[in-house]
Order: C-alpha cells, then sequence, then structure tokens
C-alpha cells in the first residue's frame, strides 16, 4: 500500500517537473531568472491548486478581517492620541519635502532630455492595486504569501509586487479572489539588479535559508557593504529604479566559485508584511499626477532661483571678475576646490559657509590659526614646544 | 452485556474518530499553520499537519489509515505552495506508515514516548524532505541544516504534548 501510493506520488512528481519549452522571444536575462517554481503550473496541477486554495482561503479572509476590525478599533483610538502632535510633523515634513523636489526637479528635467535624446525607454508605474495579506504557504521552504486581490481585481501572473519600502516579489499564481505572491526570498524567486554606486549588474535570488543573494558576481573590490541595490528592469517583471535593499555582507561563495555571495537586507521586511501593492500598469510617459508634482517643483525651483538671482544682485560678490566657472563636484556631491585661496568660508572645500579665509602667515608664530594643538592633546606641567607650521 | 476478548496490542489500544473530527482537526492545524506565521514568523518552523498526522496514524494503529492520512494532508499542505504536488504528501504518507507501525510496538499514551516518536518521526521528515528535493526533483538550493531541524524537531515535541492531550478527548475505542 505504501509503496503504491509513494510511486503514485513520485510518478505525479516527474510528469510535474517537466519543463515547456521556453518562449523564444524572452531575454536571456528573463530566462536566466526563472525557476520551476517561480512558473505558473500546468493546466492539470492549476485545477487541483486552485481546489485546495479554494478551500482554504475563505477561512483565512474570515479569520483575517475579524481580526483587523479588531485591530482597527483599538487603533484607531491610539492614533487619535497622537494625531494633533503627528500632524504638524507631518506638515514639516511636506515643507521639507518640496524643497527637496524643488532642488532634484532641474536634475530630473535634464535626466529625462538626455533619456529623449539617447532613445532610452523609461518605464512608469503608472496603476497599483493595493492588496492585504491573508496567509502564507505555511511551509518554510516556500516562501509564497497569499493576497485578498485576484483576477477580478486586475491581478495577472508575473505583475511586480511592492511596497513603499521597496521590492516584495511577484504574482505567480491568479485565482478569482486571491492570488499567490512569490517572495524575493524564496530560491525559485529572481530579479534583475543593479548596485546603485558601482552601476554593476546582477540577479538577486532568494536561497533555502529565506536570505536574498547575488551569486552571479566575482570578486570585486569597488562593492561594498551598505551599497543601495536598486531593480534594473532586465527581468521585464519589476520597472527600473525600484530599491531592492542595501548590501549586508559579501563572502566568497564557497560552493559557486570564483562567484562571490552578496547577502542583501531587503529593503521591505518580508516577514512582516500586512499589505502590499500590485503593479497593473507601467506606461512610457510620465503618469499626469507625478507630471503634475514635477510642474510644481519646476514652478518652485524658478522661484527659488529667481529669489537667489536677486539677492546675489544686491550683494557685493566675493569672486573675481568673469570668474563664473561652477566648484568642482567630489565623491560626495559637495563642492570641492584645489585652491586653498580661492575658498571663501571657513572650511576647507566649502564655499560661501563664513567669512573670507585670511591667508596663510609669511612667519607663524603662537597666535596663528593652526598652530597649536588642541586642549584635548595638551598635557598639565608638559614644557611648551616651538610653534608649527599653519596646517592647510 | 457481551465479553470482549483482547488479542493483540492493536485489538487493546486501536481508537476511532468522529468523521467530523478527522476532517477538521487536519484542516484546523493546516489553516493555523497557513495563518499563525504571518504574525509571528517564527512559528513556521513548528509543522502542526505533521503532528496530526501522527497522532491519527499511532491511534488508530493501521499502517494503511496512516499512510493514506498522512498522504491526503501532505497533499493538502503542497497545495498551498508553489512546490510540485507529492514533496510533502510523499513524506507525510512514510511518516504515517511508520507512526502506525511503531504504535503497535510501544505504548503510545506515554508522554515520553510520544517526545520521542514525535522527535524521530520530524527528523525524519526532514530527511525524507531532503531527499526529495535534493536527489528526485534535483533542487541542489536546498540544504539539509541540522540545527535547524534539531529545533524544529524540538519545538513540534514542546506543541505535540498539549495538542494529544487535545485530541485524545475525542478519541473512540474501536
Amino acid at each position: 500500500m505504501l509503496i503504491t501510493i509513494v510511486l503514485l506520488q513520485v510518478i505525479a512528481l516527474a510528469m510535474q517537473v517537466q519543463r515547456p519549452s521556453k518562449d523564444a522571444e524572452m531575454p536571456a536575462s528573463a530566462r536566466a531568472m526563472e525557476d520551476a517554481g517561480s512558473a505558473p503550473d500546468g493546466k492539470h496541477v492549476s485545477l487541483l491548486r486552485r481546489w485546495t486554495v479554494t478551500a482554504m482561503t475563505p477561512l483565512e479572509t474570515a479569520v483575517h478581517s475579524s481580526s483587523v476590525k479588531v485591530r482597527g478599533a483599538w487603533g484607531n483610538y491610539v492614533n487619535l492620541l497622537h494625531t494633533r502632535q503627528q500632524d504638524a510633523q507631518l506638515k514639516n515634513e511636506v515643507a521639507r519635502l518640496r524643497e527637496e523636489e524643488a532642488s532634484f526637479a532641474e536634475d530630473a528635467q535634464q535626466g529625462r532630455r538626455l533619456q529623449t535624446l539617447l532613445g532610452f525607454k523609461e518605464s512608469y508605474v503608472t496603476s497599483t492595486v493595493a492588496a492585504q495579506v491573508i496567509g502564507t504557504s505555511g511551509s518554510e521552504r516556500s516562501h509564497v504569501l497569499y493576497l485578498d486581490k485576484g483576477s477580478e481585481d486586475g491581478l495577472k501572473p508575473e505583475m511586480a509586487v511592492i511596497t513603499p519600502d521597496g521590492v516584495v516579489g511577484k504574482i505567480r499564481d491568479v485565482f478569482p479572489h486571491t492570488s499567490q505572491l512569490l517572495l524575493i526570498s524564496d530560491p525559485s524567486s529572481g530579479a534583475g539588479v543593479i548596485l546603485a554606486t558601482t552601476r554593476i549588474r546582477g540577479i538577486v535570488k532568494g536561497t533555502a535559508t529565506g536570505r536574498v543573494e547575488i551569486d552571479n558576481l566575482t570578486a570585486d573590490s569597488r562593492i561594498k557593504a551598505g551599497e543601495p541595490v536598486v531593480t534594473s528592469g532586465g527581468d521585464l517583471v519589476f520597472p527600473r529604479g525600484l530599491p531592492v535593499g542595501t548590501i549586508e555582507s559579501i563572502a566568497p561563495d564557497p560552493l559557486h566559485q570564483p562567484y562571490t555571495a552578496i547577502v542583501i537586507k531587503t529593503a521591505a521586511n518580508l516577514n512582516r508584511l500586512e499589505e502590499v501593492l500590485v503593479i497593473t500598469g507601467t506606461s512610457a510617459a510620465l503618469p499626469p499626477a507625478a507630471a503634475q508634482d514635477a510642474a510644481t517643483a519646476e514652478a518652485t525651483q524658478d522661484a527659488n532661483q529667481r529669489a537667489a538671482d536677486l539677492i546675489a544682485e544686491k550683494l557685493p560678490s566675493l569672486h573675481p571678475e568673469g570668474d563664473a566657472s561652477p566648484p568642482a563636484a567630489g565623491a560626495d556631491g559637495k563642492p570641492v576646490s584645489d585652491d586653498p585661496e580661492s575658498q571663501v568660508g571657513g572650511a576647507v572645500g566649502y564655499i560661501n559657509s563664513g567669512l573670507p579665509r585670511p591667508k596663510p602667515a609669511v612667519h607663524p608664530d603662537k597666535f596663528t590659526p593652526g598652530t597649536v594643538p588642541p586642549a584635548t592633546e595638551l598635557t598639565p606641567g608638559a614644557p611648551a614646544s616651538a610653534p608649527q607650521k599653519p596646517q592647510e | 452485556m457481551a465479553e470482549r476478548s483482547y488479542t493483540s496490542r492493536e485489538e487493546l489500544d486501536q481508537y476511532g474518530f468522529h468523521p467530523g473530527v478527522t476532517v477538521m482537526a487536519p484542516l484546523v492545524c493546516i489553516l493555523l499553520q497557513a495563518m499563525l506565521p504571518k504574525t509571528f514568523p517564527w512559528l513556521i518552523h513548528i509543522d502542526l499537519p505533521l503532528i496530526a498526522t501522527i497522532f491519527f496514524a499511532v491511534s488508530r494503529r493501521s499502517p494503511i489509515a496512516g499512510t493514506v492520512t498522512g498522504t491526503l494532508i501532505g497533499l493538502f499542505q503542497d497545495g498551498l505552495t508553489n512546490h510540485p504536488f507529492g514533496v510533502d504528501g510523499i513524506a507525510k504518507g512514510v511518516v504515517g506508515y511508520v507512526a502506525a507501525s511503531i504504535g503497535f510496538a510501544v505504548d503510545v499514551d506515554n508522554i515520553i514516548n510520544r517526545v520521542g516518536l514525535v522527535f524521530t518521526l520530524s527528523m525524519a521528515q526532514s530527511g525524507l524532505l531532503y531527499v526529495i528535493a535534493h536527489w528526485l526533483l534535483g533542487d541542489v538550493s536546498y540544504r539539509f541544516l541540522p540545527v535547524v531541524e534539531l529545533i524544529s524537531a524540538a519545538a513540534n515535541c514542546v506543541v505535540a504534548i498539549p495538542m494529544f492531550a487535545v485530541l485524545d478527548r475525542f478519541r473512540i475505542r474501536d
């Protein structure tokens, strides 16, 4: 009896893992990322899974919605206590973000101009569907979640799923009122990524232990821990530029030499997902709301620029006439100049940060700035040392 | 009143269950297994359907019933994952068969025996899953992590004792 049942299941397993021929039009990068567990099931398997999910999800939905109601009632009370304080904080934050947005507007406009010139096709997220997580697969080897939205809400397999923090995964299977979300931490999952600083491309994959890794890059001294990782768009699932996480550690991969295992700390907390956004539509043009925001930011930027020009006209210039060249930018984006005498301000490398810098003394003495060591380095009772040459 | 003569442990300690309990208990275990890790992620290491499989197998003491119960529970679990159907089905089917066979030989009402049985069969299931994933499906990314498996088996033992005590109340002597 046991042998018969096991044998039947082994045959069923063999039939399920037969891979269908790949679509010839699928790019090689996307093909490399696809695994057996990430692809939707075949017709008969899909039917079995549909029955199982249909039997289970109504119960999950009922339990989830009642727990949401209870938590919501308590949460509403607690939230009301801090509403006024949060309101003031949010107003301040909106004002700060408006200023930031205005300062980024020119860069964004220049970026879009360059993209148009190069014929680069950008995809913007135009529509999303918010969904709630109602359950898990219940297996530590399968990093799958169930959402309360399905095909009747416009969801389809292979749609990208995100949170405001970053990428979460993609839709694997869709049922009328439910869908299966495959997390990026699943071993069968994959996404094309770019390391934000070094612009190195890689493929991020899940592991059996639930970690997220890039395992197709060789050792490179430029790759450092803490570097942000964003989607590359090469997998045709995730739009370009979505945050994936940051590099947590880099170590040689003993199983796949000469590659390194670059462990990623995901931007979204995959263990505590409550609500997610399913990207249902992308477009090559900027969405209307974003375009309006960009226009507002540009207008603010222009207004700020005019105000700065007016002030500059009324104040005496500290630069020599005709020297209008902008300072070179350093690695951290702050302006840097090699010539200390041309600096204006108290700190080297930062212009307009205070009064004009004094010229270095011809004969330094103990009163010359920079010659005396700081008080923390002095020893009480020690003999006075000769004045040093001022530090530049 | 007719007298019954018991000739073996199987006849002495064989129990049955109400059909409602037979269906609902594994279903509730699978439901809790799917829902609890959403709020408490560390609970993913506990396998409630495995505990239900072992309980029903050792209570009925029928290898056929144990195999069928384990297989059905395992297949239901497979339906909620992204794995092919049969991975958990095979593992839990074998566990059900072994648990029912052991039920003949030992007193499974004893707490120490129950703990030993759940611990051993949890480890056996982990080994079976590794063999199925690594050798049958060719999934080289699947790794057997002894420490994690030991912790899972211990956690299953902790949960199994009260769960067995609750399920014992629904037993009906055949």
